[in-house]
């Protein structure tokens, strides 16, 4: 990491985590009789790692001029063992909760392992580190490849992965600790929400200043998507956090909104956390790898254009089906559920797109696991949009909501969708950012993809099931027209479907490690090149340091 | 507040219909417009083209 | 037509702009009205205020993670009303920063929970929930028994409360330390001043069956008082449940 930073450099990156130490002292001070107190001494430890790390290296050799010549791509390989690492962890916390529903016992009696606290862990982790790290890291990759241009400079994309990282870090240490601000996907406490609109920003200003000096004059679809998402979570993020907190001192706050328009923002941010975060970055992914892999143009580029207009209009209005039948107004919710309907066609033209573009190809989508990944991940996204907008339905939504139905719902989205894309992408991305010939192993990759594919019908079918039963014998009336089933009859009714719902989550995870091992065999293995010589337009940087 | 329930009820429901016929007009023909079809194919070729993998300058 | 048309492709500010400005408007349609909505909601005149002791229980009620399984909305459903009671309204959780209507039930609605069962009743079951229910998936909360509640900075924790808009009185902040304490000690010198500021309906008692204040003694507070802050859900509802 050092090795690309001049002497100035170095300097400037002490100086602002200098500033960061100064930032993490003061929150240890004032909230020494606080939670807030022990995130001050966590940012401590961060800033001091990083400057340690600094001082350490400080005297390396200043790279060349020459480095303008070549991309910035150490953020991006950071970046992607930190997408598989909280994968990893994400994804077996949700393991884990899924086994709590199970056999609730194995709280132990210690707060910190109970369902409500871990339950934070699983969401962010998956959402945020795994998500959102994925999406850094590609959206570095495309944007430099799409635009010619190098980052605009050394140290703010590493600011803004480390930072990021360091929201994910006080976010869920913060859950353990029962900080959390109870809004779904939102949970952060302000003084995390804070830090990731920091972040935030240099991303957006790391993005502007590279299509600025781009060579090509349009701006690939794939930046469109990836702006976007980073511009519309900003929005959301920054709206749906607004709150007072209790003082300075204190990790907890009140949110400015209450009740009905609390729960309109809550699920407008909500929805299009889904649709920003989830959808149009790895939209972005795909409108890139998918036919960077498949060698093939995407089918039609002016559908990519139609569809993110689409999607980024649409999205925006679909927020109230979260809340059919509640006190919201009757026309807020008609508004959402006409929206979501409509959203179909912007969601299915990218599906068709990907599917279309992939047509002609399928030998490649047989041979390769990796496409196949890719393909896969296409059709999950046209089967959850679909399934979304039918659940966006009033009378759909009556039976399905609050059952494991939307949970079924989610999942199909979050495991077939969103991790299938990310490790399709991944796995084409590793072999070329490390300098390596190809990935360890195609086999493991094969074994991955049919642990995730069925890791996600086990889950899904499982979800539905229980779902639909569930929601059906909450409504059930005998012929006295009173209800037939009490609610903890419906629990039961459970039980064995939340059984499969673990097994499924563990195939799923298992393949997340599968892949967590193999990339790091990749990395493990001699650079291109080097068996057959020295290769001397490579930089001098290693791969990866201890510490980066 | 300077609007009552009503009047800002009625233009939500009323301005978000013009402004979707308005906003799919113009992202429709601009995307289908024939003279900005070569700038579209030349970028549709962005991710397959085999290039040099650096940067322009 | 195109020169504009020309520049969004070739400036990426314009680009910003558009995704911002078709992005935002849709929130901002559903959002808006909402804010203007409490013209047209009934006003409810008996609305009172959550306690000091019983916001600290719904502190611990967020802490835990209890609305990750547990609505506090009742649809206007016929089975959502035979099986909770009457369907909520907006302005019952007017004062609630943030709402806690949740998006799953994994175990029931707890929007009209107060008062259903004894004190006793909620102590035992968060203790351990299947001594009470042997099928219950709820983890046990043992912890909540054990822990102290802290009650030395509930005073701004209303303060702030009143800044997003709760209207709590100079008099409710500067004794909500004191109210905590007596809402849960019935027989202290503290407890007289509770049922004066917070109205007559607010439960004064020893809600975990001892006197030392304790996480449990919030929480159950809290429960007990759930859907109790207005009547007004149980006077005759206007609209046909479907």
């Amino acid at each position: 990491m050092l090795a690309d930073f001049t002497r100035g450099e170095r300097t400037t990156a002490s100086i602002i985590l200098g500033a960061l130490l100064v930032v993490g002292l003061a929150m240890a001070i004032v909230g020494r009789n606080d939670l807030i107190g022990i995130h001050g001494w966590v940012v401590c430890a961060a800033a001091l790692a990083g400057i340690v790390t600094i001082l350490r290296q400080f005297d390396l050799p200043e790279p060349t001029p020459e480095r303008y010549s070549e991309y910035y791509d150490a953020p991006t390989r950071l970046g992607l063992i930190l997408t598989l690492a909280w994968g990893v962890v994400g994804m077996a916390a949700g393991v884990w909760v899924a086994a709590l529903l199970a056999w609730p016992d194995l709280t132990f009696d210690v707060a910190w392992l109970s369902f409500g606290r871990l339950r934070p862990i699983h969401t962010s982790g998956v959402i945020f580190g795994f998500g959102g790290n994925a999406l850094i890291a590609t959206s570095f990759h495309v944007l430099q490849r799409t635009t010619r241009a190098r980052l605009p400079d050394a140290i703010s994309p590493w600011f803004v992965l480390l930072g990021y990282n360091l929201f994910c870090v006080i976010a869920a240490s913060g859950y353990l600790m029962g900080l959390t601000q109870s809004k779904e996907y939102a949970e952060p406490e302000w003084y995390a929400d804070i830090w990731l609109v920091v972040v935030w920003v240099v991303y957006f200003a790391i993005y502007m200043r590279t299509l600025a000096r781009r060579k090509e004059s349009h701006i690939y679809v794939a930046n469109w998507y990836y702006m976007a998402f980073i511009l519309v979570v900003a929005i959301l993020h920054i709206v749906n956090n607004l709150a007072v907190p209790v003082s300075l001192g204190s990790a907890k706050s009140y949110s400015l909104f209450a009740g009905v328009q609390d729960a309109m923002t809550q699920w407008w941010y909500g929805h299009n956390a889904v649709a920003f975060f989830l959808t149009a970055g790895f939209l972005g992914m795909m409108y890139y790898y998918l036919p960077k892999r498949a060698g093939r143009p995407i089918f039609s580029y002016r559908m990519s254009i139609i569809s993110f207009w689409g999607i980024t209009f649409m999205y925006m209005w679909a927020g109230s089906h979260h809340l059919h039948y509640t006190a919201l107004p009757h026309w807020v919710q008609t508004l959402g559920m006409a929206f979501s309907i409509v959203l179909l066609v912007p969601s299915w033209a990218s599906a068709g797109n990907a599917l279309l573009t992939l047509n002609g190809a399928w030998h490649k989508v047989r041979d390769d696991a990796v496409l196949r990944f890719m393909a896969l991940a296409a059709i999950f996204y046209g089967i959850t949009t679909f399934e979304g907008s039918f659940m966006a339905i009033r009378a759909v939504n009556s039976l399905s909501h609050y059952t494991d139905w939307t949970i079924g719902h989610v999942h199909a989205g979050a495991l077939g969708w969103v991790a299938m894309i990310t490790f399709g992408s991944l796995y084409s991305l590793v072999p070329s950012m490390f300098k390596r010939e190809r990935i360890y192993s195609q086999r493991l990759v094969e074994v991955h993809f049919w642990l995730a594919l069925s890791g996600t019908v086990v889950y899904v079918f499982a979800m539905w099931n229980s779902g639909v039963i569930q929601g059906l014998m909450w409504r059930t009336y005998d012929e006295t027209g009173t209800l037939s089933y009490s609610f903890i009859e419906s629990l039961v009714a459970m039980h064995p479907y939340y059984i499969a719902r673990a097994f499924g989550g563990l195939l799923f995870l298992l393949g997340a490690l599968t892949a967590l091992y193999n990339v790091i065999m990749t990395i493990r293995m001699p650079a291109r090149g080097a068996a057959l010589g020295a290769e001397g337009d490579l930089p001098a940087t290693p791969a990866l340091q201890a510490g980066e | 507040m300077p609007f009552d329930h009503e009047t800002v009820v009625g233009f939500a429901k009323s301005f978000g219909l013009f402004y979707l016929i308005i906003l799919s007009s113009i992202c429709l023909a601009w995307t289908y417009w024939p003279s900005n079809k070569k700038g579209f194919d030349e970028a549709a070729q962005m991710p397959v083209s085999e290039g040099e993998d650096r940067p322009w300058r | 037509m195109f020169g504009f048309h020309y520049r969004l492709e070739r400036s990426a500010i314009g680009l910003v702009a558009f995704i911002v400005l078709v992005a935002s408007i849709g929130g901002f349609i559903e959002i808006a009205p909402l804010f203007t909505i409490d013209e047209t909601v009934e006003i409810a005149e008996d609305m009172r205020l959550y306690t000091p002791l019983e916001l600290a229980g719904r502190n611990i009620y967020i802490r835990e993670g209890c609305y990750a399984c547990h609505s506090q909305m009742i649809r206007t459903l016929r089975d959502d009303v035979d099986r909770y009671g009457p369907y909520s309204l907006a302005v019952e959780s007017s004062y609630d920063h943030p709402q806690l209507w949740g998006s799953k039930r994994t175990g029931p609605d707890l929007a009209r929970m107060g008062n259903k069962y004894s004190d006793a009743w909620h102590v035992a079951h968060l203790y351990n929930p299947r001594d009470l229910v042997p099928e219950s998936k709820m983890p046990a909360y043992r912890w909540l028994l054990r822990d102290q509640l802290r009650i030395d900075d509930l005073g701004g924790h209303l303060a702030a409360m009143r800044a997003v808009g709760v209207p709590y009185t100079d008099e409710q902040i500067a004794f909500a330390t004191q109210d905590a304490y007596g809402q849960a000690n019935p027989d202290s010198a503290e407890a007289s001043g509770v049922m004066e500021r917070y109205g007559a309906a607010t439960n004064v008692r020893l809600f975990d069956g001892t006197g030392p204040l304790t996480d449990m003694d919030a929480l159950v507070a809290y429960l007990q008082m759930l859907g109790t802050l207005t009547d007004v859900a149980h006077e005759e509802q206007a609209d046909e449940v479907e």
